[in-house]
């Protein structure tokens, strides 16, 4: 399977993991400074899911994203610098500063938004999938959403109208073990995402979300589906998050060693590393090159937002509406 | 009298009616946090702003209910059981998300009293953690309550300070309707003085938190806070005004505004909401309706402009209304003639 992939596909696709992670540990780094206001939800760890799920999708295809929303964000392609000045809330972020971590989109690469309201994600996507199918130019609509989100009416809801409407719709689920400070295995009835999902009578699979290769894998086989109009799937992928759930949570729900032991057994990076080296399909120095090319992007994101003005006042009352006499 | 936060108070307030009525219980997500953890600490949270902190230990699991993400079941979930003999309280973890729950909220617990020609009652309490100030954006600082106070049949309480908490969270508790209470996010850590035992403070009675002739400013939650820091500077500069809080917005105290409109003819009501359809303009209007032939000035609302909360902390600080506003919109009444 993985010989599908060239190599410049590959680099694309450590490029962009590493990328994310170096995003969320500086950013956890910056926000003890306390320069950086407001609520602040980390994707590290989930690295593989993001960026195996967007390695498929075409400029037009659309996603629509979580609180957690920074690693869905790169894997898109929207601007790192414009995603950090957008942290920061500065005048040069993605939203002009007025969004936040918890609200960064970019239309124009087919990101639809983080969001702050959990399960806002699924209704979104069949709009989105609705959309694409009346184009009929084979696109589809992605929702990424937690293994908290399913719990919400609204995708439920959204299941079922995409399976009735027969959209090209995939909701991939990343199962990171917790919703805020209580464990899927509690709140998830059935514990079984994907098997609850597929009662709706969707296409679904369940893959390990720490391995790049596996969501690959799965969103190919998802895809081929979706594009050929065969209606909505799901994907839920079991995954990890090395930070609490906001930059600030004590984590005193999770068992002490849980984890340094993830960052041992499930990092997606340390994982991806040693696959392409084994298999002999991208060599060390190529990526050790683009750790170095990453962290200094990251520094130069980092210095540029914080050397950029903040939102004129003016600002407050504008992009309210269109138009509005 | 105790020195206590406002989360404190709620906490006690909590505790104490759950204690004195087997029928209360607690919902809603995180409220103990750790089902389902890895730790096997069972109050991994205590709610995400600490309000329902030792519920959990004291009450056990039975009463204490740590819940799916799933809004609308939850307030269903306290709503249903109201209206079969217990007394729910549902948290809504911010109250944006009332969004998702407004089903159960304003077309179940609001209108079963009515619809069944007074045989039902619902004696729930919905507590939605609201208001702006902490750079959390456009869906975590909504201040909901003027959509809330705008339904029939819904009762709603937005406490200013630590007694109040108190005091009004164990009336709405005890209340026999169904009561949406507000609990400002950046209050929530502001202490004062605290009644033992045993309070109660009543619904729709406003409280008077200072006494002058010169003006009436009219507010509630925090702005009630910014009211307070503006009448420092202008006592100083010798400009003396009653400060009411309304404490509820439904009820609403009708006659301690008038008696004060009255004695002044001149008001500014502070409302964190924006404008259009705010609790200051609800008050506004029942002022000019009522209050009308005692008015020697116009009304001044000061409120947050008609757009969303921005993130940016430049732009959230102008955003919200503040203190100098308040100051110069006294000013103006006081000056105009
Ligand atoms: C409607 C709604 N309810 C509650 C919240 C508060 N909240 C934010 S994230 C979160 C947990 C989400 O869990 P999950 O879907 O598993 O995503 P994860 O945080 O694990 O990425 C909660 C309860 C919210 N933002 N929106
Ligand atoms: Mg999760």
């Amino acid at each position: 399977m993985t010989s599908q992939q060239s190599r410049d596909q590959l680099l694309g696709a450590y490029r962009q993991m590493k990328m994310i992670r170096e995003f969320e540990e500086r950013l956890h780094k910056e926000i003890m400074t306390g320069e950086i206001a407001g609520f602040t939800h980390l994707y590290s760890g989930q690295e593989a899911v993001a960026v195996g799920v967007c390695a498929h999708l075409e400029a037009d295809d659309l996603i629509v994203s979580t609180h957690r929303g920074h690693g869905h964000c790169i894997a898109k392609g929207c601007d790192v610098k414009g995603m950090m000045a957008e942290i920061y809330g500065r005048s040069t972020g993605l939203g002009k500063g007025k969004g936040g971590s918890m609200h960064i989109a970019d239309f124009q690469k087919g990101m639809l938004g983080a969001n702050g309201i959990v399960g806002a994600g699924g209704p979104l996507a069949v709009g989105a999938a609705l959309s694409a199918k009346l184009d009929g130019k084979g696109c589809v609509a992605v929702s990424f959403g937690g293994d908290g989100s399913v719990n919400q009416g609204a995708v439920f809801e959204a299941m079922n109208m995409a399976v009735v409407l027969k959209l090209p719709a995939i909701f991939v689920i990343e199962n990171n073990g917790y919703s805020e400070h209580t464990g899927a295995d509690y709140a998830v009835g059935s514990k079984d995402i994907a098997g609850r999902s597929a009662a709706f009578g969707m296409k679904s699979i369940k893959a390990d979300g720490s391995d790049y290769f596996a969501v690959y894998d799965a969103m190919g086989e998802l895809l081929d589906h979706a594009r050929a109009g065969k209606g909505p799937c799901v994907a839920e992928f079991e995954t990890t998050r090395f930070f609490g759930h906001f930059e600030g949570d004590p984590q005193k729900y999770r068992a002490k060693d849980e984890v340094k032991r993830h960052r041992e057994e499930m990092d997606s990076l340390k994982i991806f590393r040693a696959h392409v080296l084994n298999d002999r399909l991208l060599d060390e120095t190529a990526l050790d090159a683009i750790d170095a090319d990453v962290l200094s992007l990251i520094e130069e994101a980092v210095s540029e937002a914080r050397a950029a003005p903040p939102p004129q006042l003016s600002e407050i009352t504008t992009d309210v509406y269109v138009s509005y006499p | 009298m105790a020195i206590k936060s406002y989360r404190d108070a709620l906490n006690e307030a909590m505790h104490r009616e759950m204690e004195r009525d087997a029928r209360v219980f607690v919902c809603g997500e995180d409220v103990s946090g750790g089902a389902g953890g890895t730790s096997g600490e069972r109050e991994a949270s205590g709610g995400i702003f600490g309000v329902t902190a030792g519920l959990l230990p004291r009450f056990g699991e039975g009463r204490v209910i740590d819940t799916p993400i799933s809004e609308n079941a939850i307030v269903g979930l306290a709503v249903g059981a109201s209206l079969a003999g217990k007394r729910g309280i549902a948290e809504i973890m911010f109250a944006d998300f009332l969004g998702l729950a407004l089903d159960q909220t304003m077309n179940q617990a609001a209108k079963f009293r009515y619809m069944s020609g007074g045989k039902a009652t619902c004696p729930v309490v919905i507590r939605a953690p609201y208001g702006a100030g902490m750079n959390m954006a456009a869906q975590h600082s909504q201040t909901m309550y003027q959509i809330i106070t705008s339904v029939p049949g819904l009762k709603v309480a937005m406490p200013s300070n630590p007694a109040d908490a108190k005091g009004l969270l164990a009336t709405a508790i005890r209340d026999d309707d169904p009561v949406v209470f507000f609990e400002h996010k950046a209050l929530y850590g502001r202490k004062g003085e605290v009644p033992d035992g045993d309070y109660l403070v009543p619904f729709g009675k406003a409280a008077i938190l200072n006494a002058g002739d010169d003006a009436t400013i009219i507010s509630m939650g925090r702005m009630v806070v910014f009211a307070e820091k503006a009448l420092e500077g202008l006592k100083a500069s010798g400009v003396n005004c009653d400060l009411i809080d309304i404490r509820t917005s439904s009820p609403l105290d009708e006659d301690a505004i008038l008696d004060s409109v009255e004695k002044t003819g001149r008001v500014v009501i502070v409302d964190e909401c924006p404008p259009r359809c705010s609790v200051a303009a609800d008050i506004g209007a029942f002022i000019a309706s009522k209050g009308f032939s005692s008015l020697r000035a116009p009304l001044e609302l000061v409120t947050a402009p008609h757009a969303p909360t921005p993130f940016a902390k430049e732009l959230e600080r102008a955003y919200v209304p503040s203190p100098a506003q308040i100051d110069a919109a006294v000013r103006r009444v006081v000056s105009y003639r």
